[in-house]
């Protein structure tokens, strides 16, 4: 099934608000923006009524599970594609750890070319760093990044590259075509059956504990590397304040590392756990409060370059279980810029233009995703998102264009709605529904 | 509206009837263990013992036997606390035991107490004793020593109140449409 | 009273309450007919997913004191990796009929799991979930404690009683050190700090590294079950250097005061914690904590079960 169809030659979004400032009509011809006119001015065919929503760059995810191939019971590349554009997203990255793992140019121009059918996003895959996640052998790099899908970004997601001198020739190695190794950092033997945060709760809810020692020595050893070999890395979900420090620390040596964060981490802490609800499983897990204000701050700052969903479908059964049993990972795609805003932008800690640096344009700069993050200015490619930034939705998974159920969310009052998007000049998403 | 049928005097009175009325039935008191149903039936047990002990020198047994575990009601009220239960050491079997309490209504609670007794042994016999008999009985019991036979309507309360526990001696009548 | 999950589950008064039922429910084991009406056509289901024959049969046997239908449901085999299993086979507890799931589980929150997903309405008891709670344990500790240190009425306050062993992995020792600040008493945990759960400086105990301190001023002694095949994993270098630091043997029940007794929630490894000499001590009180365990759990279960339920 394929929803590309020929873009209008010009659309008007009138009276929109690029990064919520002035008022324009934004007049985009041929997939390219054409002018931003004064309101009212700018006349098309097909006119989008914007009067007052804010105008950003299309969202891009650097880190969504797609599922596709081999778990299409929880997601596919064409469900995953409707909830990455009802929540504002053009682009989205998609994690290797599918069966098989995207770790050839086969599976990764597959989950390519289905992402081009599904049309609503452009499907960057994420190849594997190693053979199978195994941790062992280095994955055909190269391969993939010749391959049509010209994959740049790199991931072991789910598991870590712990070897060191694995990690340390993975880095030198994506040099060669301006790859990047996203890192999943989690030290393995210090994680063992790890449940939940290790802290006092953990104590008292007698659950393995995930010490945030785990995730910031393996971020400590790569700046390190990334340094030494000079090459760049990108530190998937940091979740504690001692990664924040870490990674502030490296960038102050001009160790070029960059870093993102997931929206539940910046709204959740480890309390929820009390309740034992497997939707609150996840890894990295949720931390404290004290760490959740430090990823605000650093996200503020610009230590955070970045905030990726990491959303991460499951199957009923897997989430419908004792917690030991459950899946690790939580629904992120639409509901990531409602918890940004929520977070971030009413409590003042990033103004629109800042949300559309971490959802956007970084994003689409570390990952290379021409024509995304392209900012709403003329010239650039047409792919914007509008928002209505005083309305409020209530969370309910059900209404939910993915496939599963596990949103954290569920009953939660969110600020900001998605009201359009456009993808290069098409519209994929109009007052908040999939445009057929 | 609250009304008191006996006083402090008058229970004593009771009392000491009911006490030589065992002894009569019994001819004496020898084989006798009085078990109160506690709340207040433990008081008015120790009670009738001691005027029996005055009537016959002796003392008879006393006991205190909680039935709420052999209650037929127990789902139509959340789980209760229990009370005491204490046997005296020589148990029942082929005693004659009085069952002691202050109000009879119903009668399941008597009805729980035998169910109770049975699984402490066998009595030789077992009668009833009670401070007031106000009616409205729905299974087949009778009283053998009564205090005081009051008739009321179902939805009067009756209380008895016994110095060891309320800090008086009283019957009272109460509510209901008279 | 709707589950028993957590020790922390208990209030002092609720606490009070379930151990004086007990002690009145002691009583109907010195009868010659040990059975009482109460729960007569309650369905009482032990669902274990974890061998643990003497808390099976000892809630087998409170549940049928009280003349409640027992079933025994061993789901022991289905692998960890099949949570659903749990959730089906609640179904099923559902659709027969359970009052009551008296629950043993490998992964900590089960019972809280089985309590609050909507699977089934009956009253459900944790009788060991995980490393987290085994809070029907520490009830019949602090029914023993009170029985033999406080006249057998009343709360615990001011009892000092030491908990030593591996606390990391203990349910029993969560349990206990809610229940028994809860009652008042003054707990220390003893274990060598890889044995101790992060955090636990925060609970309402005290902790010590030194056995040989904590002993003299004493009124009980808790020894946990230390698994020999823990130094695998380097939580202590041999099981002859644990012993040594933290075994319970006849030098160490010597420094005890007179009065002090000595406790186990079983099974015991002789020879490792507790030395064979001082299990069969006259100071220990293993059997009578067995017995106490069927009491504790018919007070439980009538607690539960006895009056109105389905409703708060």
């Amino acid at each position: 099934m394929s929803h590309e169809a020929t873009a209008p030659e010009t659309v008007v979004l009138r009276g929109a608000r690029p990064y919520g400032e002035d008022q324009v009509d934004i007049v985009v011809r041929d997939g390219v923006i054409a002018e931003l006119a004064p309101p009212g001015t700018g006349s098309a065919a097909v006119v989008v009524d914007a009067d007052g929503l804010v105008a950003l760059p299309g969202l891009v995810d650097l880190h969504t599970h797609l599922r596709e191939p081999g778990r299409e019971d929880a997601e596919t590349v064409e469900t995953g594609s409707r909830a990455a554009a009802l929540g504002g997203y053009t682009a989205v990255f998609a994690m290797a750890n599918t069966l098989p793992v995207a770790d050839t140019a086969g599976v990764v121009e597959q989950v390519w070319r289905l992402g081009q059918e599904a049309g609503l996003v452009d499907v960057f895959p994420v190849g594997a760093v190693t053979v199978g996640l195994g941790g062992t052998q280095l994955a055909e790099l190269g391969a993939m990044a010749g391959s049509a899908a010209r994959v740049r970004v790199f991931s072991d997601d789910g598991k870590c590259v712990h070897d060191a001198v694995l990690m340390r020739r993975a880095l030198e190695y994506v040099k060669a075509f301006d790859g990047v190794i996203a890192q999943h950092a989690q030290e393995p033997r210090l994680t063992e059956d790890a449940q939940m945060n290790e802290g006092v709760l953990s104590g008292v809810l007698g659950l393995t504990g995930w010490p945030a020692v785990a995730e910031e020595s393996v971020i400590a050893r790569d700046v390190l590397l990334a340094h030494h070999v000079g090459s760049r890395l990108h530190v998937c979900h940091v979740s504690t304040a001692g990664s924040v420090d870490i990674i502030r620390w490296a960038k102050a040596r001009g160790i070029e590392v960059t870093a993102e964060v997931t929206p539940h981490h910046l709204l959740l802490t480890e309390d929820l756990v009390r309740s034992y609800d497997p939707v609150y499983k996840v890894n990295p897990p949720l931390r404290t409060s004290a760490d959740v204000e430090a990823l605000w701050e650093g996200l503020a700052d610009g230590t955070i370059d970045v905030v990726a969903t990491d959303h991460a479908p499951h199957a009923l059964e897997d989430k419908d279980c004792e917690w030991g049993a459950a899946a690790f990972g939580m629904l992120g795609l639409q509901t990531a810029l409602s918890v940004v805003v929520q977070t971030m932008l009413l409590t003042g800690r990033l103004d629109w233009r800042g949300v559309a640096d971490r959802m956007s344009v970084a994003p689409a700069r570390i990952g290379r995703a021409h024509g995304h993050g392209a900012g709403v200015q003329r010239g650039a490619t047409a792919s914007i998102v509008l928002v209505d930034p005083e309305a409020t939705w209530v969370v309910d998974p059900e209404g939910l264009a993915s496939k599963s159920r596990n949103s954290p969310y569920r009953g939660m009052e969110l600020p900001a709605q998605v009201r359009h998007v456009l993808r290069a000049g098409r519209i994929t998403v109009r007052d908040g529904e999939l445009a057929s | 509206m609250t009304n008191v049928i006996l006083d402090g005097s008058d229970m004593t009175r009771a009392i000491t009837r009911i006490a030589h009325e065992i002894v009569e039935r019994n001819k004496g008191a020898a084989d006798v263990v009085l078990l109160g149903i506690p709340t207040r039936g433990f008081p008015i047990a120790e009670r009738i013992a001691s005027a029996i002990e005055r009537i016959e020198g002796a003392r008879p047994d006393t006991g205190s036997l909680d039935v709420t575990l052999y209650r037929d009601d127990l789902r139509m009220r959340p789980a209760r606390a229990l009370e005491p239960t204490s046997i005296p050491a020589g148990g029942v079997d082929d005693r004659v035991v009085i069952l002691v309490d202050d109000v009879l209504f119903s009668g399941r609670t008597i009805r729980a107490a035998l169910d109770a007794i049975s699984d402490l042994g066998r009595p030789r016999a077992v009668q009833l004793a009670v401070m007031v008999d106000r009616g409205h009985r729905e299974l087949p019991i009778r009283p053998d020593f009564v205090g005081k036979n009051l008739p009321t309507s179902v939805d009067e309360q009756v209380r008895v109140s016994v110095s060891e526990v309320d800090g008086t001696d009283e019957v009272t009548i109460s509510g209901g449409t008279r | 009273m709707r589950h028993l999950l957590s020790a922390a589950d208990l209030d002092a008064e609720a606490a009070i309450l379930v151990l004086d039922t007990a002690a009145e429910l002691a009583a109907v084991t010195d009868r010659s007919v040990k059975k009482l009406p109460t729960l007569r056509g309650r369905t009482v289901v032990n669902l274990f997913f974890e061998d643990s024959t003497r808390t099976r049969i000892s809630f087998e046997m409170a549940a049928k004191r009280l003349s409640a239908d027992v079933i025994n449901f061993a789901a022991k085999g289905s692998s960890v990796s099949k949570g659903e299993s749990l959730k089906d086979t609640a179904l099923t507890l559902e659709a027969m009929g359970a009052d009551a799931v008296v629950i043993r589980h490998h992964a900590s929150g089960a019972p809280h799991r089985l309590a609050t997903a909507g699977w089934i309405a009956g009253a459900v008891v944790n009788a060991g979930d995980g490393t987290h709670e085994h809070p029907t344990q520490a009830l019949l500790d602090a029914f023993t404690l009170r029985r033999h240190l406080r006249g057998g009425t009343g709360g615990l306050d001011g009892l000092r009683v030491t908990i030593v062993g591996d606390v990391l992995h203990s349910r029993v020792a969560r349990s206990n050190v809610l229940l028994l600040a809860t009652l008042g008493a003054d707990v220390t945990l003893v274990a060598p700090p890889t044995l101790l759960p992060t955090g636990v400086h925060e609970w309402p105990c005290r902790v010590s590294y030194d056995i040989d301190e904590a002993l003299p001023s004493s009124d009980a002694v808790m020894m946990l079950r230390v698994q020999a095949e823990r130094m695998h994993d380097a939580y202590f270098p041999s099981a002859r250097e644990y012993s040594r630091a933290y075994g319970l043997d006849r030098d160490r029940l010597g420094a005890l005061p007179d009065h002090a007794i000595v406790m186990h929630p079983g099974p015991m490894n002789r020879g490792m914690e507790i030395s064979a000499e001082v299990a069969d001590s006259d100071r220990a009180v293993m059997v009578e904590q067995v017995t106490n365990g069927v009491s504790v759990r018919m007070a439980v279960l009538y607690l539960l079960l006895g009056g109105s339920t389905g409703e708060k």
